[in-house]
């Protein structure tokens, strides 16, 4: 039994064989063989060379009558490399020597001689690199080839297993057989993860070396709610999920029956409800849950799912697609939070040392004025069609908000002088994510309209722990004094500046803390879509009075470790069914 | 069986230099002979025979190229390989005839 935590970007469980898919665009995992395997492998690398080379004079049977065709030409260059003795030995070697599989062999040699090529400067001779990866395919087509037909004649139930999925891959996905996803690389706007929530099947993206601790037809538990994926789990395991799996199913179900119902805590205060979304049509889906408006747009999927910069049409149609859906509601778009782990396409970032650190989102907006200004205009050309804010991310000082501000009124003066119209009173916030944002927030709180707190960011540079490196994530806490201290300041100089404040991190989705912050004063979380119907009903079973109790008792409590445990313990009382 | 062994340099002159279609030539016209063949830059040394390593020689126009052949029928593998460099060219344009046709097929006028 292994157990990989990844991140979650669909939610379900599912519990079924594993199907693994190799991906052409990238490299085969290396999977150990035993010493006692080699001869096996060495025998299929010899196998595929002679299919292939069959399949290829078939090919070039078929182009016989062609006098002079550059395909035969090019056939027959593929045949002298499948002939070529040197290729095969190199390859059987490096089986031989690195105890790896046949497929892993000719991929990395393949690559090898493909990247010798393009290292060359005459642009008609490194041309030839093509040749090699066609080569390299035409072979793995052979050692892979019944898998990879699979995925298209399935007949029983699958969790798809891949380094990433592209979508051509997908394509040809059978939404009745494929229950799950589970990729290596990929984020939360990675092609699987808009793929599976389209799908509604749970995935897990980020797992890093899955692919490779995986075998074909493995049990895997995919688990969309925590992230999590299990290998091979025991029986023990297996029984827990299928009884969760079930909870969880006649959980959703129950909680479908409060989409209707408002927002309001039993002594009747109401909390807006908003959803986390990075793509237009996820609009839709915050409706459907319930959702009351779009508490923070993300739109860095413009720029990571384009070929090349969007341009300012292909941000207005996004923005004006999201606003036909909450026509009268709040949508608060975020300008482009790119950098660190995230980049732009033309990835004009040398490596910085310490991304984190370094020139990301508000900062790489203001020193890329042209892209910035594209993104504001086309957001100011779509205020009109709703309730549109504007909002800037990571400002870490009170220079950086005014800055920001100022090239946006440049974009203002320019659209007035082209008589374009836009609201004039679009309102501008600014997400508060730095500890340096939060400790000045009264100031900060005298420029905008409103603050909205992520928390990831927050407790990550407050905490100095990077939560994706797992050697430390164990030091992220939402619950610690430090974060909570910080937040608290945030919320009263909102509160004293009379502006308005949100929180839009995932502390805004955990069911524990949400007690906690209606009790620090928080009256608008805005949420990843699938949570809004069970907080929601967290919210109608509490009243404000015991919220600001256990906030009093827990801002009075001095380490991590009392406050997490106080906190489960009330909620489980207050809310036994959530947990 | 005489055993002899010569050398012999050449000179790459068709435009687009010794890309796939020329190095399967090479090798076609080596794997004739039963004399091993080896050939050289000013880095390294490959197989003759072998398109994969000919090929990544990556000779472009101009470059020169020592081959060694050894075996009893070294000097005729030479002459022959000279031939199809040199004065064959590959069945290829030099770079003063240079229209760039590295397409096999003949383009079509299209009308």
């Amino acid at each position: 039994m292994e157990i990989k935590k990844g991140i979650a970007v669909s939610p379900g469980i599912s519990i079924a064989k594993s199907l693994i898919i190799d991906s052409e665009d990238y490299r085969i995992p290396r999977r150990l063989i035993k010493p006692s395997q080699r001869m096996v492998e060495i025998q299929r690398t010899r196998n595929a060379f002679r299919a292939a080379t069959k399949e290829l004079t078939g090919l070039q049977e078929k182009q016989k009558d062609i006098e002079r065709s550059k395909i035969k030409d090019i056939f027959a260059v593929h045949l002298r490399f499948l002939h070529d003795r040197s290729l095969r030995k190199r390859i059987t070697d490096l089986v031989h020597s690195d105890l790896v599989t046949a497929e892993y062999a000719v991929s990395t040699t393949l690559r090898e001689i493909a990247s010798h090529f393009t290292k060359v400067s005459d642009a008609y001779i490194s041309e030839r690199a093509a040749d090699i990866y066609d080569i390299e395919r035409r072979l793995l087509k052979q050692l892979l080839g019944s898998k990879r037909e699979d995925v298209e004649h399935l007949t029983e139930e699958v969790v798809v297993i891949a380094r990433e999925l592209s979508p051509t891959q997908t394509a040809g996905f059978n939404k009745k057989y494929v229950k799950g996803l589970a990729t290596d690389a990929g984020g939360r706007t990675s092609h699987t993860a808009i793929v599976a929530r389209s799908l509604g099947i749970p995935a897990v993206v980020a797992l890093e070396d899955l692919t490779e601790i995986t075998g074909g037809a493995d049990i895997v538990i995919i688990d969309g709610n925590r992230g999590i994926v299990i290998v091979n789990p025991d029986d023990e395991t297996i029984r827990q999920y299928q009884k969760y799996s079930l909870e969880f199913k006649e959980f959703e179900h129950k909680l479908d029956a409060i989409k209707e119902k408002p927002a309001v805590t039993r002594d009747n205060v109401k909390i807006a409800l908003l959803g986390n979304i990075e793509f237009p049509d996820e609009a839709e889906f915050v409706l459907q849950k319930g959702g009351d408006g779009i508490g923070l747009y993300r739109t860095e999927f413009l720029y990571l799912n384009n070929p090349s910069e969007p341009t300012e049409q292909d941000h207005y149609n996004a923005y004006a697609e999201t606003l036909r859906v909450f026509k009268h509601r709040p949508v608060i778009i975020r300008t482009m939070d790119l950098g660190a782990d995230k980049y732009t396409q033309s990835r004009r970032f040398a490596p910085e040392p310490n991304p984190f650190l370094g020139l990301r989102s508000i900062r790489f907006c203001l020193r890329n004025l042209v892209m910035f200004k594209t993104q504001l205009r086309a957001i100011l050309r779509a205020s009109v069609l709703g309730d549109v804010k504007i909002m800037f991310p990571l400002i870490s000082n009170l220079h950086e908000s005014r800055q920001a501000k100022m090239v946006l009124h440049d974009v203002m003066e320019d659209l007035a002088e082209e008589s374009v119209n836009y609201n004039k009173n679009t309102q501008v916030g600014i997400m508060i994510e730095t500890p340096s944002a939060a400790l000045t927030a009264a100031s900060l709180a005298r420029e905008v309209d409103f603050f909205s707190i992520g928390t990831n960011d927050l407790i990550q540079y407050t905490l100095a722990v990077d939560r994706g490196n797992e050697l430390v994530s164990t030091l992220y806490a939402s619950g610690d004094p430090a974060v909570l201290r910080l937040i608290r300041t945030v919320i009263q100089d909102a509160h004293k500046a009379q502006i308005d404040l949100s929180v839009c991190g995932e502390m805004a989705s955990e069911p524990e803390y949400i007690m906690l912050l209606l009790g620090m004063g928080v009256r608008t979380l805005s949420l990843t879509p699938p949570m809004i119907p069970e907080i929601k009903q967290i919210i109608r079973s509490v009243t404000i009075e015991d919220c600001n109790n256990i906030a009093r008792k827990v801002l009075g409590m001095n380490s991590e470790r009392q406050i997490s445990g106080y906190l489960r313990n009330v909620v489980s009382k207050t809310l036994p069914e959530v947990f | 069986m005489e055993k002899t062994a010569c050398e012999m340099q050449v000179e790459i002159k068709n435009a687009d230099g010794l890309h796939m279609r020329p190095a399967m030539q090479f090798v076609d016209i080596a794997n004739q002979f039963k004399c091993d063949i080896s050939v050289s830059n000013e880095q390294t040394s490959v197989d003759g025979k072998s398109i994969m390593q000919i090929s990544m020689l990556a000779a472009t126009v101009g470059s020169k190229l020592n081959i060694k052949a050894e075996g009893p029928d070294a000097q005729e593998a030479l002459n022959a390989l000279k031939k199809l460099v040199e004065d064959k060219m590959f069945d290829e344009p030099s770079p003063g005839n240079k229209k760039r046709n590295h397409n096999l097929v003949e383009p079509h006028d299209g009308n």
